[in-house]
């Protein structure tokens, strides 16, 4: 095969953070390769640079032999570089035709293009209309409108972001199908994903990245799901080192949980059931966008489920809203810290009042009581060793790390029983990191129930009793952390749920 | 080149100067103005600020206009205030206001002539339950259809004109008015009149209820959990939902509120200053008080002063329109840019402007 676009040590430094770092492949012409990782492991930045939106700071690329250094995705596309993203760029309220012709420098005359559109969509069997109006088309239709865009331009080289996830299994199909036939032509097609089973049935190469390097390169046909998932997952793995403390009562106990959320983005819990002793500390793992937000929302009471599917210190909670959870010790702290866990331009005192007063009693009779406000929220400043001017400065004049010890220590001050946390230590710096790990541990220690979501495995195999991972909104059941191997976690988070754990 | 550069927090310090500079650019912006058209820039502004109060001809007669007119300004402002904070734009406070009024002269007209000491009291409840009822119709739509509260409550105002102009010439028409448009007068019906309590003010009772919704409303915003609610849903929506609140019901308050109020301030005017309802009664407070609402921040005690601000150019804008033959439409204008420069200006509250050498940059 001869190489189509080649890729000679790309880095592209953020401040504090190298995105990529010395990034070397190649794909062939006619050849479907996969880039495959974790999230954070620089997939999207790499594919940026190739796609015009970002500059290299160092290394080039090569596009049929010749050099290729696009300043913006206009140069990328008009030397044959299409993408189609994750998240659409459609507009909803216009035809299939006039969202086609607004993403093209020259488009012809709508009835033109119209036809163009019908021929294009039968020659690789994706099934789509020109004349119907965006807004009613499902996920897997607009991405079609997408790619047809994409195709309209005759591209060389196709990069597909995370393609399936907004997919029915069915919908995948016919995907496959469209790029096999690409392919056939000898449509080259970059394909990120993290979907194992998907890049053995599609790609015939793969490069795996891992914070930002090359960390293997393989033939998926040949290579074993379990290989590729011990790749991406690092071998720099914590072996677990927590003893499974005394099994207490169970204090919290979902039973096959179902849940579709209103964001049409958001992913399906499916099935989901777990139960979580007092003491105890279980750690769910995966990638994000795998369910974690929408665990966190129905555990918090942000989200109500079907009756009877959770189950808090013996009281079904279902129902129950965020408040009448907190009431009964059920509380929980969201990923994002501005605009979910606090408001952004409200001051400290005000954000402790966002979830503190039922627990805390800092209202009488619906009045709030900001004097002693004040003071719960100084002692979660001085607790947890949050750095600011005083509990007046608004929550958005906080650095990151210093936000998110206050959210925890607001809800770790409260006594819980049950504390649901969305990644604990997400842009922390590993002092503060440890500091919450700690104050995490001590919480379990006084015998509360530890529900900690996170992608660090590091941090997970650190604090975790037990191990669950999410998948596609579907929770693999929980096994003791201790003696988990590299492997096993691969491939609980990698998503080959038909294939056989052994152990 | 000049940047402008997002401060970490709010400036306390501009929050209360902008209103303050944006006063005084109007007035030189507006002297410009004035001046182009040829009339005496310093004349014209004292007439428009300073005669109304103190002008020894005519400040006995315009003071007390003063808080005749900034009375309904302030208590619509006030409950359009609350919605604004949670992200709630009811914007037709005018329509609340008319069916308020006609509501309310409704229960006063039916028991017309009977005497007692309650007449007066149950217009008023009828009034804001009329302003709330109206108010209701944008807050289902928007909880139960997902409608936008800005298009259905403001439709709703012509809809209100209509029934209005229908009452004046049809179910509450003056049997006795010899057929011209108009109900009866109810300033001078003593049962059912809203008089001026206190001799040369212009205080009636839409005053004293203007009033108490600003302590109300400053009770509410600073010390109860309502009203936490309330600026939490405006300032984000989704840690709202995670604190809690719950935010059909919220609609339905902040809307049934702001109508409840706009109601009231219809029945206070149409018994009192304006006297009766007409064709013409809508004369545009529903309107202003968003204005004065913003002008205020959307805080109590600056929409009391914007409020009385307003009333302020009203009264000097009617005069100058006299005494200097200003058109109307300069008037008009002179307003707009007040509230243009104040929306302008809050630029610098929330922002640092900062001049940047473009090198380093």
């Amino acid at each position: 095969m001869t190489k189509l676009l080649k890729v000679v040590g790309l880095t592209r430094e953020y401040p504090g953070v190298r995105a990529n770092d010395d990034v070397s492949f190649s794909i062939g012409t006619g050849e479907v390769h996969a880039l495959l990782g974790e999230n954070g492991a620089g997939k999207s930045t790499l594919v940026k640079m190739i796609y015009g939106l970002e500059k290299p700071d160092a290394g080039f690329m090569k596009l049929r032999g010749g050099s290729y250094a696009p300043p913006n995705p206009q140069a990328a596309r008009a030397a044959g570089v299409a993408m189609v993203f994750q998240h659409f760029s459609l507009f909803e309220a216009l035809n299939v035709a006039e969202n086609v012709a607004l993403g093209m420098e020259n488009p012809p005359k709508m009835r033109e293009l119209a036809a163009s559109i019908r021929e294009v969509s039968e020659n690789y069997g994706l099934p789509l209309d020109p004349d119907r109006i965006v807004g009613d088309l499902s996920a897997g239709e607009r991405q079609r409108v997408e790619i047809i865009r994409c195709l309209l331009q005759d591209p060389k080289l196709l990069i597909m972001d995370e393609p399936t996830s907004v997919l029915t299994p069915q919908e995948v199909e016919i995907l496959f199908k469209t790029l096999r036939k690409l392919q056939s032509e000898g449509t080259s097609i970059l394909y990120i994903s993290h979907k194992l089973e998907e890049i053995r049935a599609l790609c015939d190469g793969a490069t795996i990245l891992r914070l930002g390097k090359v960390v293997g390169i393989c033939d998926p046909k040949t290579t074993t799901a379990r290989e590729m998932a011990e790749m991406m997952v690092g071998q720099t793995l914590h072996v677990p080192t927590r003893e499974g403390g005394e099994a207490g009562e169970v204090l919290l106990d979902v039973q096959g949980l179902n849940f579709v959320p209103s964001n049409p983005f958001g992913t399906r819990l499916k099935d989901v059931s777990l139960r979580l002793r007092a003491g105890e500390v279980l750690g769910i793992g995966g990638v994000a966008g795998n369910g974690q937000d929408e665990l966190l929302s129905v555990l918090s009471g942000e989200a109500k489920t079907g009756r009877g599917s959770v189950i808090f210190d013996g009281q079904d909670v279902s129902h129950m809203g965020p408040n009448a959870r907190r009431r009964i010790g059920l509380l929980a702290a969201p990923e994002e810290r501005l605009g979910h866990a606090a408001a952004p331009n409200m001051s400290l005192t005000e954000n402790t009042a966002l979830t503190a007063t039922i627990r805390k009693k800092l209202s009488k009779n619906n009045f709030l009581n900001w004097k002693k406000t004040e003071t719960f929220a100084s002692e979660i400043i001085k607790d947890f060793d949050v750095r600011t001017p005083g509990p007046g400065s608004a929550a958005r004049s906080l650095s990151g790390g210093n936000l998110q010890k206050f959210v925890i220590g607001r809800e770790v001050l409260q006594a819980p029983k049950v504390f649901v946390v969305n990644q604990p230590t997400w842009g922390v710096d590993a002092s503060a990191a440890a500091a919450i790990r700690q104050a995490l541990l001590d919480l379990a220690a006084k015998g509360a129930g530890v529900i900690v979501i996170s992608q660090d495995l590091d941090e997970l195999m650190e604090i975790s009793d037990h191990f669950a991972a999410l998948n596609e909104g579907t929770l693999t059941a929980p096994r003791v952390a201790k003696g988990l191997t590299v492997d096993e976690i691969g491939l609980m988070m990698g998503g080959a749920h038909d294939m056989e754990v052994a152990g | 080149m000049i940047a402008i550069v997002k401060r970490p927090e709010p400036s306390k310090f501009w929050t209360i100067a902008t209103p303050i500079f944006a006063v005084i650019l109007t007035m030189i912006l507006g002297g410009l103005l004035f001046a182009a058209m040829g009339k005496d820039p310093v004349a014209a502004i004292r007439t428009i600020f300073w005669d109304p109060l103190f002008n020894e001809q005519f400040a006995a007669y315009s003071r007390p206009q003063l808080l005749v007119k900034a009375g309904p300004l302030i208590l619509i402002a006030i409950g359009l205030s609350i919605g604004f904070k949670a992200g709630i734009w009811n914007i037709g406070a005018e329509g609340q206001y008319i069916m308020g009024a006609i509501t309310g002269a409704s229960v006063g007209l039916a028991l017309y002539p009977l005497e007692a000491w309650w007449i007066f009291p149950a217009m008023v409840i009828a009034g804001a339950l009329g302003g709330f009822l109206w108010a209701m119709i944008p807050a289902i739509l928007k909880t139960r259809f997902n409608t936008n509260e800005i298009l259905v409550s403001l439709m709703l105002v012509y809809v209100a004109e209509q029934i209005l102009a229908s009452a004046a010439l049809g179910f509450l028409r003056n049997p006795e008015g010899n057929g011209f448009p108009g109900s009866r007068n109810l300033s001078q019906i003593p049962w059912l009149s809203n008089p001026e309590l206190i001799p040369g003010t212009g205080a009636h009772w839409g005053v004293v209820a203007a009033l108490g919704a600003v302590v109300a409303a400053y009770v509410l915003l600073n010390k109860h959990m309502l009203g936490f609610q309330i600026r939490l849903t405006g300032e984000s929506p989704r840690a709202a939902r995670f604190a809690g609140v719950k935010d059909k019901l919220l609609v339905m308050f902040c809307l049934g509120t702001a109508g409840a109020l706009a109601g009231l301030a219809g029945l206070f005017e149409v018994t009192g200053p304006a006297g009766q309802i007409s064709i013409d009664f809508g004369a545009g407070y529903g309107f202003t008080a968003i204005i004065v609402a913003f002008l205020g921040r959307l805080n109590p005690i600056g929409i009391l002063l914007a409020g009385l601000l307003l009333a302020l150019t009203f009264i000097g804008g009617e005069l100058a329109q006299f005494m200097l033959g200003l058109p109307s439409a300069a008037i008009q204008v002179f307003q707009g840019m007040l509230l243009m420069i104040l929306l302008a200006m809050d630029l610098v509250v929330n922002y640092r402007i900062i001049l940047v050498n473009r090198e380093a940059a």
